[in-house]
């Protein structure tokens, strides 16, 4: 499991190998593959490209597409733009946090969810609004909120 | 030689094509201030104290080019006003305590302050609570302290070739790091040559245990070493 990525993360780093300027493309596929960014991920790919790794951190760190620790199963993106938030997308933020126990940018204990804020969508018409990987749930109270996250939990 | 000329604060100055206008100016004897410029290393124009104004524009005098008729002015009120404001917002961004700091004495951005006549901050104080990493057997990083002129990552990238010293992160989160970030004692890239203490600027990066007395930098140290490398 573990070497099946390492040997994708291997063919990567070959491709790009001559590339000018690969380092973002590596980390790019590199998160594809894992999920996210690890230590001895990133420390494989400046070795390896030949870059410093004081740099390659300075890059991970920079963009917030990549990340650094483990996203869950399932990412749950509520949407805060302006939309959202006048129709009450913080309640919303706590209903997920009473019943999952984690905030904005943390993953749950078990590894299944992991919750971010987003801004706007392009689902203004049915604030409040949510997705749940690529999944828009829209024009949501309580019960929907409770119902929607029971079709992942229990799937 | 090809030569140019140009006017520095009202004086004509001949000058060699390719030099900045900072180079200009210290060679005959004009004061530019300068932190995130220093001898023997590459230029970035990242503190931006040391504008001067050419043809109504503020541009840092390190990183742009003196160019044949160019009137420069490096001492106006307006450049004054934005220097004094650049220092006060490095100065808000840090705890820059100097009665509780080793380089106190020692601290360009302390002389900065004083030759800039920086009597007080205007802009609220950020009071950053960054960990200090004492990780390093010799060494130590506050990072309250660092004002990001990166003068230890371009030495350690560009006179000692280790690529240690990085820059993390963006805005007001940005920071200096060692190698992925982890502890410094941990970074397997770093030499230990020490070269980062006697470049930084301020009481960001010291030694261990030394006292106020003790904390004496030697930034020519860069100046003298690719001095050295030129002449090979």
């Amino acid at each position: 499991m573990v070497d099946e990525k390492l040997n994708r993360l291997n063919r990567i780093l070959k491709d790009y190998s001559d590339a000018p300027g690969p380092l973002v493309q590596v980390l790019h596929r590199a998160q594809e593959v894992y999920g996210y960014l690890p230590a001895d991920v990133q420390l494989r790919i400046a070795d390896r490209l030949e870059i410093p790794r004081s740099t390659v951190h300075g890059v991970v760190s920079f963009y917030s597409f990549f990340r650094t620790e483990p996203r869950g199963e399932h990412m749950i993106s509520i949407c805060t733009g302006t939309a959202c938030h006048v129709k009450g997308a913080e309640r919303i933020v706590d209903m997920i946090q009473e019943a999952l126990g984690i905030l904005p940018g943390e993953t749950s204990e078990d590894g299944r969810f992991t919750l971010q804020d987003v801004r706007c969508i392009g689902a203004c018409g049915l604030a409040p609004v949510m997705m749940i990987d690529e999944d828009v749930y829209g024009k949501l109270d309580r019960k929907k909120v409770e119902a929607t996250l029971d079709l992942y939990r229990n799937a | 030689m090809e030569t140019i000329t140009l006017t520095i604060d009202g004086r004509t100055i001949t000058a060699a094509p390719g030099q900045s206008i900072l180079e200009v100016a210290e060679a005959n004897g004009i004061r530019i201030p300068t932190l995130c410029h220093l001898e023997g290393l590459s230029d970035v124009g990242a503190c931006r104290l040391c504008i001067v104004e050419v043809a109504g524009q503020l541009v840092p005098s390190c990183t742009t080019q003196a160019v044949d008729g160019a009137d420069i002015k490096t001492q106006t009120d307006t450049i004054k006003v934005h220097r004094r404001m650049i220092l006060e917002l490095l100065f808000a961004e840090g705890n820059h305590v100097c009665s509780f700091c080793a380089s106190s004495g020692g601290c360009e951005l302390q002389d900065l302050a004083c030759e800039l006549e920086m009597h007080s901050v205007t802009v609220p104080y950020s009071y950053p609570r960054n960990r200090i990493d004492a990780t390093h057997p010799w060494f130590l990083i506050d990072r309250d302290r660092c004002v990001l002129c990166g003068r230890c990552v371009r030495t350690c990238a560009e006179v000692e070739g280790a690529h240690t010293w990085g820059f993390a992160e963006r805005g007001s989160s940005a920071r200096v790091i060692t190698d992925l970030a982890a502890d410094w004692g941990e970074a397997e890239s770093c030499t230990s040559c020490g070269k980062c203490v006697e470049v930084c600027p301020t009481g960001a990066i010291v030694l261990k245990g030394a006292s106020n007395a003790e904390m004496r930098k030697d930034s020519d140290l860069v100046a003298r070493l690719t001095e050295r490398r030129d002449h090979e």
